[in-house]
C-alpha cells in the first residue's frame, strides 16, 4: 500500500527525516485546511446574511415607532363646528371633516403668526398640506365625544403629513422633493423652521400598534391594530381547534391504532401534509370554507380553519414524539394495577407527555403566526379599517393578520408604507421571539430524562 | 335564542347531567361506590355525554339545513328573472338578506315596530330611506317582491330559531332522561364512555385524511371545470400566458413552469453548498461548544416567516443586484428578478438542508470513520470519500425536500420575482411562478365561472402533484437509506 491512497500514484521516495513533511503531505494538509475553511465560510455567509437582513429591517422599521407630530393650540371655533350653537351631538354630526380641517388650518396659521414664523414663500395650500389628512377626522371624533370642548382652545398634537414625517426621518430630501408632486422644497425648509421652533418633532407612536390600517393617502395614520387583533383571534381559534384534534389524533396513532393499512395511510398522509406548500391550503380554504360552506371572506374563523389544517401535521408530529418518549414501564405499571388502557393513557401517559406537547404546540403556533400565503387567498389581504367585533361574533368579521399586513403595505407605492411594513415585521418578530422563548423555558423547566 | 347561547345552554345541561348521573349512580348503589360496575365519575360522564352529543348533532344539522330550506321557500316569492341562473338567484338572495337584516336593525333601534316591519309595503313606504336611517345602505330601491321575500325570510328565520331551540333542548333532555334511566349498579358506564372517547380519537386522526381528500376534491373539481372551458393541451403546452378577464386569454403553463423551475434551480445552487458545508462543519469539525451556539443560530433562519424574506428581497437584495450587477452589465434594470427570488429562497432553505443533512451525517456509524482514519486518511478525505458517499442517498432526499419547498414558496416570489410570465434565460429578468399566479388569479374580484379564475385551481393541482411527488420520492430514499445501518 502507498501512503497516498487518494492519488494512486507511487509513493514519493522519502529523503531525510521521517518527521519532515513531504510536499505531498503538505498538499494534503492544505486541502484539509481548505475543506475546513469551506465549512466556516458557509456558516459565516449564512449568519451574516441573517444579520444583514435583521439589521436592515430593524433599521428601516424603527422609524415606524416614531412619528412626526405638530403641536399647537387649537381653537375650536363654535361658529364652524356648531353653527346652531346648542351643543347637540345630533346637529354637530352634520359638520364633516372639511369643517374641522378649516379649524385646524386656522389655528395652525394663528400659531405661526403668534410665533413669528416666516411663511412668505408658501401658499395657504402648502401650509395646510403639512397637517395630515387624518388629523381632522381625529379632532372630529374627539369633539363629538365631548361636545363641551367647542369654543375652547385646547393644546393638540396632530399628525404631520407622510412626506414631512419622511423628511424628519431622512427618507425625503430636498432633491427628492423637487421631483415629487406632493411636496416642494419650500415646504421642507418651512418644516425645518417649525422643527427649530419646537412645533414639529418626532414623538413615540403608540398609534402604530393600535390604529387600524389607513388609505394610500395617509400612511402616517396607518397602524397594526386590526392586524394584531386578527392574528390574536386566529391564534386563539387555532389553539382551540388544532390542539385538541392534534393531540387526540396522536394518542390514537401512538397508543391504540392497530397496525393495518388504514393506520399506514394516515401516517403517510400526515408526513406528506406537512410538506404540502401552504398556498395549497389557501386554495382548499377558498373552495371548501368560502365557496362551499359559505363562511364569510376575510374572517378570522376561515383564516384559523385554514391555518389549523396547515398546523395540524406539525402538532401531531411533535405530540407523537413526546408520547413516544414516555417509557413503557409507566404504562405497564398502570395496566398492572388494573387501569384500563384509556385510563392509562389519560391519567398517566398524557400528563407526563404534557410539557413536550405544550412546547411542540407553541412552536407550531409560532409557525402558524407567520403563515401568509393561504391568508391571501381567503381575502385577508383586503383593506380593513374597522376593528373586528368582540368574540364570538367578531370571529366572523373581516380582519387581517400581521404577516398579511406586512405584505399589503409592501405592495403599496408610497415608500412611507415600506417603513410601516418593516415596523410590522419588528412587531411580528417580537411576538415570535416571545413564543419561542416561552417554549424554550417550558422545555428547560419540565424536561425529564428517563 | 342564538346558536351560541343554545350551545352554552347545552353545556350547562351537560354539567347538570354529570352531577345528576353521579348522584343517581351512588344512590342506586346505596351510597357505596364498591357496588358499582364503574367508578362513579364514569356515570356522570355518561350522562353528560348523552345530554350533549345528540343535542349538538341536532343543532349542527339544523344550522346546515335551515338556510337551505328557507332559501328554497323564499325563492318562490322572487320574480322569475331571478330564478333563471344561479348567479342571479344568489344576488337576489343577497338583497333579500340585506333587507331582512335592515328590518331587524330598524326594529332593534326602535325606528319601526315589529308589526310595522312585517306589514310595510313598497307602495306606501320608502323602504330604502327608512333603512338608510339605521345605517343599512341599499344599492337600489327595494322591489315589491324583494320586500315580500325579505319579510317572509324574517318570519321563517324567527320560526326556525324557535323550532331549533325547542328541538335541541328536547333532545338534550331526552338524552339526559335516558342516561339517568339506565344508570344502575350493573350498568357498564366506563365501557360506554371509553367507546365514545375512542370514537372521538378515531375521528380526530381521520381529519388528516379528510384534509387530503378535501384538497384533492376541491382542486380536481374546479380543475375539471377549467379543462371543460379551456383545452387541456393548450394549457400544458401553451407558450404564452396572457390572461384577460374580458375573454380570449391565452393560459399557457410552460412559462410559469419555466419560471418556477429556474428560480428553484438558482435557490438550490445557493442552498445546497451552503447548507451542506454548514452541516459537514457542524457534524464533523465543530466542538460541542461551537455547535451549541451555531446550530440554533442557523435554525433562527428557519423560524423567520417567509414574508420577512420577501420584504428583504424586495427592499434590499433586488435593488442591490440591479444596481451592482444587472445594470452595469446591461442585463436588465428590474429589481425583481429570477436571481433576487432565487437567492433569497436559497437563503431561507439553508437551515432546512443543513439540519436534515446534519441528522443524516450523524447517523453514519462512527466505525466507518474510524476505519478510514486507521488507514491514514485525513478528516477531509474521510468526509469526502467515506462519510459523504455513505450519506449520499439521505442527502439526496434532503435536497429533493428542499427543492419541493422552493417550488411551493409563495411570498418571496410574490414580492421578489415579478409578475411577467416570460421564457427567457436571463436570470436578471423578472419572471413569474405558479404560486404567484395562483395568488394573482384568486385575489381581488373573482368570478368562479371564468377560466381566468379557474386556471388557478389547475395550477394548484399541478403544484400539489409536483411537490407531493418530490416528497414521496424523498421520503422513500431516506427510508431506504436508514435501513442500511439499523
Amino acid at each position: 500500500m502507498t501512503s497516498a491512497p487518494m492519488t494512486g500514484k507511487p509513493a514519493p521516495v522519502r529523503s531525510g527525516s521521517i518527521l519532515a513533511p513531504t510536499p505531498h503531505m503538505l498538499r494534503r494538509r492544505r486541502s484539509e485546511t481548505r475543506f475546513r475553511l469551506y465549512g466556516i465560510v458557509a456558516i459565516v455567509i449564512s449568519l451574516s446574511i441573517l444579520a444583514v437582513m435583521l439589521v436592515t429591517i430593524f433599521g428601516n422599521g424603527y422609524g415606524a415607532f416614531r412619528q412626526a407630530k405638530l403641536t399647537f393650540p387649537v381653537t375650536l371655533d363654535a361658529q364652524v363646528l356648531d353653527p346652531k350653537g346648542n351643543r347637540q351631538r345630533e346637529e354637530m354630526v352634520k359638520v364633516t371633516t372639511v369643517g374641522y380641517a378649516k379649524v385646524l388650518t386656522q389655528s395652525f396659521r394663528a400659531e405661526l403668526t403668534a410665533r413669528g414664523i416666516d411663511t412668505a414663500d408658501l401658499s395657504d395650500k402648502d401650509i395646510a398640506a403639512l397637517v395630515s389628512k387624518d388629523a381632522p377626522g381625529v379632532l372630529r371624533a374627539q369633539v363629538l365625544a365631548d361636545t363641551s370642548l367647542v369654543g375652547q382652545t385646547i393644546p393638540m398634537s396632530v399628525l404631520a403629513g407622510g412626506r414631512i414625517d419622511g423628511f424628519l426621518k431622512g427618507r425625503v430630501t430636498m432633491e427628492s422633493a423637487r421631483l415629487d408632486s406632493n411636496i416642494n422644497p419650500e415646504q421642507l425648509q418651512f418644516a425645518e423652521r417649525l422643527q427649530q421652533a419646537g412645533i414639529l418633532g418626532l414623538h413615540w407612536n403608540v398609534a402604530f400598534l393600535t390604529n387600524p390600517d389607513a388609505s394610500d393617502q395617509r400612511p402616517e395614520a396607518a397602524g397594526l391594530g386590526v392586524a394584531i387583533l386578527g392574528s390574536l383571534y386566529m391564534m386563539i381559534l387555532v389553539a382551540v381547534m388544532c390542539v385538541p384534534v392534534g393531540v387526540a389524533a396522536s394518542i390514537y396513532l401512538e397508543e391504540f391504532a392497530p397496525k393495518n393499512r388504514w393506520t399506514d395511510l394516515i401516517e403517510v398522509n400526515v408526513a406528506n401534509l406537512a410538506a404540502v406548500p401552504s398556498i395549497v391550503f389557501g386554495i382548499l380554504g377558498l373552495a371548501v370554507f368560502i365557496n362551499f360552506a359559505g363562511l364569510p371572506q376575510s374572517s378570522s374563523l376561515v383564516g384559523a380553519l385554514v391555518i389549523s389544517l396547515r398546523t395540524l401535521p406539525t402538532v401531531i408530529i411533535a405530540t407523537r414524539a413526546s408520547i413516544r418518549a414516555v417509557p413503557p414501564s409507566i404504562r405497564d405499571a398502570a395496566l398492572g394495577v388494573g387501569a384500563s388502557r384509556m385510563q392509562t393513557v389519560f391519567h398517566h401517559v398524557l400528563p407526563l407527555a404534557m410539557p413536550g406537547i405544550l412546547t411542540g404546540t407553541i412552536l407550531g403556533l409560532a409557525v402558524a403566526l407567520g403563515d401568509t400565503a393561504p391568508l391571501l387567498l381567503i381575502g385577508m389581504v383586503a383593506f380593513v379599517d374597522n376593528y373586528p367585533g368582540t368574540p364570538v361574533d367578531g370571529f366572523l368579521d373581516p380582519a387581517t393578520a400581521l404577516p398579511v399586513q406586512v405584505y399589503s403595505w409592501a405592495t403599496r407605492s408610497d415608500p412611507a408604507f415600506i417603513e410601516r411594513s418593516n415596523g410590522a415585521i419588528i412587531v411580528l418578530l417580537g411576538f415570535l421571539l416571545v413564543m419561542n422563548v416561552a417554549a424554550i423555558i417550558l422545555r428547560r423547566r419540565f424536561e425529564r430524562r428517563w | 335564542m342564538t346558536a351560541f347561547f343554545l350551545l352554552v345552554t347545552i353545556l350547562i345541561l351537560a354539567l347538570v347531567g354529570y352531577i345528576l348521573g353521579r348522584v343517581r349512580a351512588m344512590a342506586r348503589a346505596g351510597g357505596d361506590a364498591r357496588g358499582l360496575h364503574s367508578l362513579p365519575n364514569y356515570y356522570g360522564w355518561h350522562a353528560a355525554l348523552m345530554t350533549m352529543l345528540p343535542a349538538l348533532a341536532v343543532l349542527i344539522l339544523w344550522l346546515i339545513v335551515q338556510p337551505v330550506v328557507i332559501e328554497r321557500k323564499v325563492g318562490t316569492l322572487l320574480p322569475p328573472a331571478a330564478l333563471e341562473t344561479d348567479t342571479a338567484f344568489t344576488l337576489a338572495m343577497d338583497d333579500v338578506r340585506r333587507v331582512a337584516k335592515g328590518l331587524d336593525l330598524a326594529v332593534a333601534n326602535g325606528v319601526m315596530t315589529d308589526s310595522d316591519a312585517s306589514m310595510i309595503r313598497t307602495e306606501f313606504t320608502d323602504v330604502r330611506e327608512r333603512l338608510a336611517q339605521v345605517g343599512v345602505a341599499l344599492g337600489s330601491n327595494v322591489s315589491k317582491e324583494t320586500l315580500a321575500a325579505a319579510q317572509s325570510y324574517r318570519k321563517l328565520t324567527a320560526l326556525g330559531a324557535v323550532g331549533r331551540t325547542i328541538a335541541v333542548l328536547a333532545v338534550a333532555l331526552a338524552g339526559l332522561a335516558w342516561a339517568l334511566a339506565v344508570t344502575g349498579p350493573k350498568f357498564r358506564a366506563r365501557n360506554r364512555v371509553e367507546a365514545i372517547i375512542m370514537g372521538a380519537l378515531v375521528i380526530a386522526s381521520s381529519i388528516a385524511i379528510l384534509t387530503t381528500v378535501g384538497i384533492i376534491w376541491s382542486m380536481l373539481s374546479e380543475s375539471l371545470a377549467f379543462f371543460r372551458q379551456y383545452p387541456f393541451t393548450e394549457f400544458f403546452f401553451g407558450l404564452t400566458w396572457s390572461p384577460n378577464f374580458k375573454g380570449g386569454s391565452e393560459l399557457g403553463f410552460v412559462p410559469l413552469l419555466w419560471g418556477t423551475l429556474y428560480i428553484s434551480l438558482v435557490s438550490m445552487i445557493v442552498a445546497v453548498p451552503l447548507g451542506l458545508f454548514t452541516a459537514i462543519y457542524l457534524a464533523e469539525y465543530a466542538s460541542p461548544a461551537v455547535r451549541a451556539v451555531v446550530k440554533p443560530a442557523i435554525e433562527v433562519i428557519a423560524g423567520i416567516p417567509t414574508v420577512v424574506f420577501g420584504l428583504f428581497a424586495l427592499m434590499t437584495v433586488g435593488p442591490l443586484l440591479r444596481d451592482w450587477i444587472a445594470a452595469p452589465m446591461g442585463l436588465g434594470n428590474s429589481g425583481s428578478s429570477v436571481m433576487t427570488a432565487g437567492l433569497v429562497i436559497g437563503i431561507l432553505n439553508i437551515p432546512f438542508v443543513s439540519s436534515l443533512a446534519d441528522d443524516i451525517l450523524n447517523a453514519v456509524p462512527q466505525a466507518l470513520r474510524d476505519g478510514s482514519y486507521g488507514l491514514g486518511a485525513t478528516k477531509s478525505e474521510t468526509v469526502k470519500q467515506v462519510v459523504l458517499p455513505a450519506a449520499l442517498p439521505g442527502i439526496m432526499g434532503a435536497v429533493l425536500m428542499a427543492a419541493s419547498r422552493a417550488i411551493g414558496e409563495t411570498m418571496v416570489v410574490a414580492m421578489g420575482a415579478g409578475a411577467a410570465a416570460k421564457l427567457s434565460l436571463n436570470p436578471f429578468e423578472a419572471m413569474t411562478t405558479m404560486t404567484v399566479k395562483i395568488v394573482g388569479q384568486l385575489t381581488g374580484d373573482t368570478d368562479f365561472a371564468s377560466p381566468e379564475t379557474l386556471v388557478a385551481f389547475a395550477l394548484g393541482l399541478t403544484l400539489f402533484v409536483l411537490t407531493l411527488g418530490l416528497n414521496v420520492v424523498a421520503l422513500q430514499v431516506v427510508r431506504k437509506y436508514k435501513e442500511q445501518y439499523e
